[in-house]
């Protein structure tokens, strides 16, 4: 178990103070200024060398995201824009640093944006997330009245600006450049790349998106050395995460932890264990609702990192456990995650608006068992077709769920068609 | 995709309070100069909520033209983003989320208290508009399910019974307490954090 000294977010839970003084309490905007001073390109290769992935789902290396930022934006503005539309099924981590540790939030965009020469920060917050706004803004305030942000932030020489922006409710703005799309007041429809938001991002200008959680592990990060990062989880696998435990477990709740921990130790230490104890488990869900379900024997050796979860055919996407026992009707399970998927296109894409409906209509029909065997196969193909045929990844994200669905749980979709032929030849018997 | 279009009952004009006015003002100077579409979002919740929590057309017409966009650019982002709500809505708006890991912690029984309790289905509102019931997707607070928002507060960690002791403090023109509606604080396991565990008396 990772020691509580080598924890990034000692205020994770709010049970401390949340405001400035409390935040300097537990190591932030410590020495801020000196790490402004060591320079943009010393950020960089720092988050480079710490293989911290990016921590909204899809793990792309954030200090090389950094890097991709022109040096000359040829007299454009350069924006960071901190994604914290958390909206995934079984995700909400960012909830928590929004509302207890705002400041981790405002300190690493300070020194993002350093890194990228950016001059502005905007933090698109889920329109929900309505108290959690309110949360950063007060910190935002402070931030500036200590004069940590602002024109000459820390006394660095540095000016820098910070304003948060609330969506409305689409998941869909949790794709970067739907979510810049929105940022400029128009619908959340994801954008063609390339080019990509490096070049043209926000109002066409450079641009990098990042999710919160990378922002607000930088300082600590940058603070305490990439070495000391890197020094936790496995190559490519690097440092600590906030995990998100959910479903059927004893005690739900949120953790940081280390990277590559076991997925029954986490589960064990923290959540309380299974709900009737590890042998009354069926399936989970490893990194939100994305990513596909892996049965209990695989559950019980999963490693809960990156490359230990793409081995097992799933992800660890913004690691979110969803923890479902043998009491669960799995069929039900991903039924609503395909009505979800089909509520949430943004329509512009046609295999994602169509495809999304009819995948949940057929799910409908799975989970009454009312479909043929070879409409199995049929729906499995169609998933295949949607999968990387869309603009962004909302396509791939419904197919996902329902592939891992069919891999591993066919049986139970074929003996529920059996029971159903079963009652309706009974019926018929009856009637006749 | 949600579809989600206006109600045909319509006032016929809407313009922002004093107070607003000066709140507008402050919302455009976020967006650099002549980027102040990027506003329209915000305009509209302000809108929204001058309005006893509902976004008339009229509403959209005046965002409109504060902010020098065509009507048509601005009812596309009213109808695209659920939280706008195009048509008269209750005082109080419960929104249950009965997604994935709400519904493994047993949304149905938050969802079944606040039928029986309302008297009413998803999309209804009470006769004397204190109350619209809805059905929501995830509102990212997963491991305090299952969950419901009522205006802008979230209410976690429900059963049956406290879903309705909420409903009723609101009816009685009370303020219920947001968050756990257990022993938790925050998202914390029950019963105590496995980390972080604070000595008594340090800060």
């Amino acid at each position: 178990m990772l020691k509580d000294s080598d924890r990034i977010f000692q205020n994770i839970y709010g049970l401390k103070d949340t405001s400035l003084a409390g935040a300097k309490a537990i190591g932030d905007w410590d020495g801020t200024k000196k790490l402004i001073t060591k320079g943009r390109e010393w950020i960089v290769d720092e988050m480079k060398a710490s293989g911290l992935r990016g921590r909204g789902g899809a793990g792309f290396g954030t200090g090389m995201k950094w890097s991709f930022m022109p040096k000359d934006s040829g007299g454009r503005p350069v924006f960071l824009v901190i994604n914290a539309d958390e909206g995934e099924p079984g995700t909400c981590k960012d909830r928590e640093i929004l509302r207890n540790e705002p400041h981790k939030l405002v300190e690493g965009a300070l020194l993002a944006s350093v890194g990228i020469g950016a001059g502005a920060a905007y933090v698109y917050v889920r329109g929900e997330f309505f108290r959690e706004a309110e949360a950063l803004q007060r910190a935002i305030d402070e931030a500036y009245a200590a004069g940590l942000i602002g024109k000459d932030a820390c006394g660095s020489g540095y000016d820098f600006d910070m304003y948060v922006q609330l969506g409305a409710g689409a998941y869909i703005c949790g794709e970067e450049s739907a979510l810049l799309q929105s940022l400029e007041g128009k619908k959340g429809q994801p954008r063609l790349k390339p080019p990509f938001p490096a070049n043209v991002g926000l109002y066409g200008c450079p641009t990098t998106v990042n999710n919160v959680e990378s922002i607000a592990v930088a300082p600590t990060i940058l603070r305490r050395g990439a070495e000391w990062f890197s020094g936790f989880g496995r190559e490519n696998n690097t440092g600590t995460k906030l995990f998100c435990i959910s479903g059927h477990v004893n005690t739900p709740c949120t953790v940081e932890e280390t990277m590559g921990i076991s997925l029954k130790e986490l589960i064990d230490t923290h959540a309380g264990g299974v709900r009737g104890g590890w042998d009354s488990l069926k399936a989970v869900i490893p990194g939100g609702s994305s990513t596909p379900m892996i049965p209990k024997a695989m559950c019980e050796t999963a490693v809960m990192d990156f490359d230990g979860l793409k081995e097992l055919g799933t992800g660890l996407g913004t690691a979110a456990v969803i923890v479902m026992d043998q009491s669960t009707d799995l069929i039900r399970a991903i039924t609503r995650l395909s009505r979800f998927y089909s509520h949430e296109s943004c329509g512009q894409c046609t295999p994602c608006r169509e495809g999304t409906g009819w995948m949940w209509r057929m799910m409908e029909r799975m989970a009454d068992g009312n479909m043929t065997v070879d409409e199995i196969d049929l729906l499995e193909e169609v998933s295949r077709q949607i999968e990387g045929h869309t603009i962004c990844a909302l396509g791939d994200a419904a197919a996902w769920p329902i592939q891992g669905l069919i891999r591993h749980f066919r049986n139970e979709i074929e003996q529920r068609i059996v029971d159903r032929n079963i009652i309706k030849k009974a019926a018929a018997g009856a009637a006749a | 995709m949600s579809t989600h279009t206006m109600t045909d009952s319509q006032p016929a004009q809407f313009a922002f309070s004093p107070e607003n006015k000066k709140r507008v003002k402050e919302l455009i100077a976020k967006y650099p100069n002549g980027k102040q579409a990027s506003a329209v979002m915000p305009l509209l919740d302000l809108a929204q909520r001058q309005n006893n929590g509902w976004l008339p057309r009229a509403a959209m017409d005046h965002v409109a033209g504060v902010l020098g966009m065509p009507p048509i650019r601005v009812y596309e982002v009213a109808t695209f983003y659920t939280m706008y709500n195009l048509a008269p809505i209750g005082e109080h708006h419960v929104q249950v989320c009965t997604n994935l890991p709400c519904w493994l912690r047993d949304s149905d029984a938050v969802v079944g208290a606040c039928k029986k309790k309302l008297g009413i289905g998803f999309g209804e509102t009470t006769d004397d508009g204190k109350f619209t019931l809805s059905e929501v997707e995830c509102l990212g607070a997963c491991v305090n399910a299952p969950m419901m928002m009522i205006n802008d507060d979230f209410y976690e960690d429900l059963n049956a019974d406290t879903t309705e002791a909420i409903l009723d403090e609101l009816s009685k023109g009370g303020t219920p307490k947001p968050g756990p509606q257990n022993s938790r604080k925050g998202c914390e396991p029950e019963g105590g954090p496995t980390t972080l565990k604070a000595k008594k008396g340090s800060k």
